[in-house]
């Protein structure tokens, strides 16, 4: 199976979705840490995009990202918007035109993505970031991809290792970001960036293998 | 919760509204992207100095816009820092051909904002500098963090470059200056009770009445450390002492000594305040030529205060002194 422009604007439109029930949580998540705007603020985002999606859906799944990072950076603010919008810019450049997303452009665009995210915010694994969750994630989809697994289950076992390194960050002292100004009192909370990539990964994932 | 609002996700927009009625001799107001720039940009030959941020630290940013310090200002959402196309609007409306000075407070999601509006700003042939204030005492710098937070030594900094620009020092000039003031400036503070943003509805954190946050930012965020409540001698003390140890502050010295509200604390416990750290200092031999008491750098309605101190010389003290005229800060005209 591989994915469409079509695909990728329904994963979106579930990934806003997502983000909608999601909304009080995330800022929770922020507000013992940060400053509580996370969640709020990925909604207005992905909100934005929807509404974006429905004026002029870009016909290839290049173009479709394009449009989520744009999106993202004009919407989101503070540390997510650029972040989020960077990885998506660069995982666009990934496939270029590709009418179709196999599963090696998937790993490639996740790794590209991720690569962005590093550039940008130049956080390390362990610090308490959404590279936390981000970094597994594309370690095993490039793992399936390998396989020779398909985009479904590529997805899955992404999804399966950015919750896990989610999970990991509540253990972690942040040494990034607003969370960092909290030193040793950061500990104990998962860090909502982690949690939103996780969060996002398993909607594509869902959204991939029919489940959402 | 209780706020005079309509709906907690049109408060910026509302509130930018009405700060535009209510000063129309000093401002505009663009709202999307939301940009407020003053009445007279762009102003030709003059360096254009742009700052910004979330909203919910009124008066700042917007309160700072007009002759003497601010050309724009690019507020985000509450305690959310503006996006790039925001500052790319406010360059371009204040852009009076010589150049602006990007004025960022560090926090990682101003700082990447602003970095990715200054890469888009390189293609509008607008050149941009960029500098970084980072005056919070309470977060130790070291390899592992993010850096200082930028807070009330904002205010400082806007005011002494804006005049420098209003009185046509170049784009050189001013970024030298603006680094000169960021080396000389620092800040801390403490909260007793946290604001509560809009769309949250709930407190940032809750306090014991017997607590304090101390080494607090400015967006609601818990501070450095929970302590015990002392007297107000005490208190200013524990804001006091970090600060004069850190550049360090010697006898002698001449500063400026900013007097900060958080937003809920009223006047008559600032200037208490006040007077004991002008106290504390006299005891030290540090000579305050210049003050400034209220809430300018806020964080909603946290109860609570921070001190600045900026170390002076001739130049900032006339910088400090010249004719300022905006909404929050009105000398000199």
């Amino acid at each position: 199976m591989a994915c469409s422009a079509h695909g990728v604007a329904v994963v979106m439109r579930a990934a806003s979705q997502m983000l909608e029930e999601h909304r009080v949580e995330l800022s929770t998540l922020d507000r013992e840490i940060g400053d509580g705007d996370h969640g709020e603020n990925m909604n207005r985002g992905f909100g934005a995009l929807v509404a974006a999606l429905e004026r002029d859906a870009p016909d290839s799944p290049g173009g479709v990202l394009k449009l989520v990072a744009t999106t993202l950076i004009s919407k989101v603010g503070g540390a997510a918007g650029p972040l989020y919008g960077t990885a998506f810019l660069r995982a666009a450049t990934a496939v270029k035109d590709a009418s179709e997303l196999d599963a090696g452009l998937v790993a490639k665009a996740l790794r590209a993505a991720l690569d962005g995210v590093i550039a940008r915010g130049k956080a390390e694994r362990g610090d308490k970031t959404m590279v936390d969750a981000l970094l597994p994630a594309v370690q095993a989809a490039e793992e399936a991809a390998e396989r020779g697994e398909d985009v479904p289950v590529l997805l899955r076992v992404a999804a399966d290792a950015a919750a896990e390194g989610a999970d990991s960050t509540v253990l972690v002292l942040a040494r990034k970001g607003r969370a960092s100004y909290l030193g040793e009192r950061s500990i104990g909370h998962m860090d909502p960036g982690a949690r939103s990539t996780a969060l996002l990964l398993r909607t594509f994932a869902d959204v991939a293998s029919g489940a959402r | 919760m209780k706020k005079i609002i309509n709906d907690p996700s049109t408060v910026v927009e509302e509130s930018l509204r009405g700060m535009a009625s209510a000063h129309p001799d000093l401002i505009r107001v663009q709202l999307d992207p939301a940009v407020v720039v003053r009445a007279d940009a762009p102003v030709s030959r003059k360096v254009a100095v742009i700052s910004g941020g979330g909203a919910g630290h009124e008066p700042m940013h917007g309160g700072f816009v007009g002759k003497g310090m601010l050309d724009a200002a690019c507020p985000g959402h509450v305690f959310t820092s503006p996006t790039p196309d925001q500052v790319q609007a406010a360059l371009a409306m204040t852009d009076g051909g010589v150049g602006a000075l990007l004025i960022v407070k560090n926090y990682t999601g101003d700082v990447l904002n602003f970095e990715t509006a200054a890469e888009l700003a390189e293609a509008d042939d607008i050149e941009v500098r960029t500098v970084v204030i980072d005056d919070d005492v309470a977060v130790t710098d070291s390899l592992y963090t993010a850096g200082r937070r930028g807070v009330g030594g904002t205010l400082l900094l806007e005011k002494v470059v804006g005049a420098a620009a209003e009185r046509g020092v170049d784009l050189d000039g001013c970024e030298a200056l603006a680094r000169k003031v960021i080396g000389q400036v620092r800040s801390m503070g403490l909260a007793l009770a946290s604001g509560i943003v809009p769309h949250a509805g709930v407190p940032g954190f809750t306090l014991a009445d017997d607590e304090i946050e101390l080494g607090i930012g400015i967006h609601g965020e818990p501070g450095r450390r929970r302590v015990p409540l002392g007297t107000a001698d005490e208190m200013v003390k524990s804001l006091l002492d970090p600060i004069l140890e850190d550049l360090p502050f010697a006898e002698g010295d001449r500063v400026l000594l900013f007097t900060n509200s958080m937003g809920g604390t009223p006047l008559i416990e600032l200037y208490l305040a006040h007077g004991i750290a002008e106290r504390l200092l006299a005891e030290r031999g540090i000579v305050v030529e210049r003050r400034l008491v209220g809430p300018f750098v806020t964080s909603l309605e946290m109860q609570g205060m921070s001190l600045t101190l900026l170390r002076l010389d001739d130049e900032l003290v006339d910088l400090w002194d010249a004719p300022v005229h905006t909404a929050a800060l009105r000398w000199g005209v």
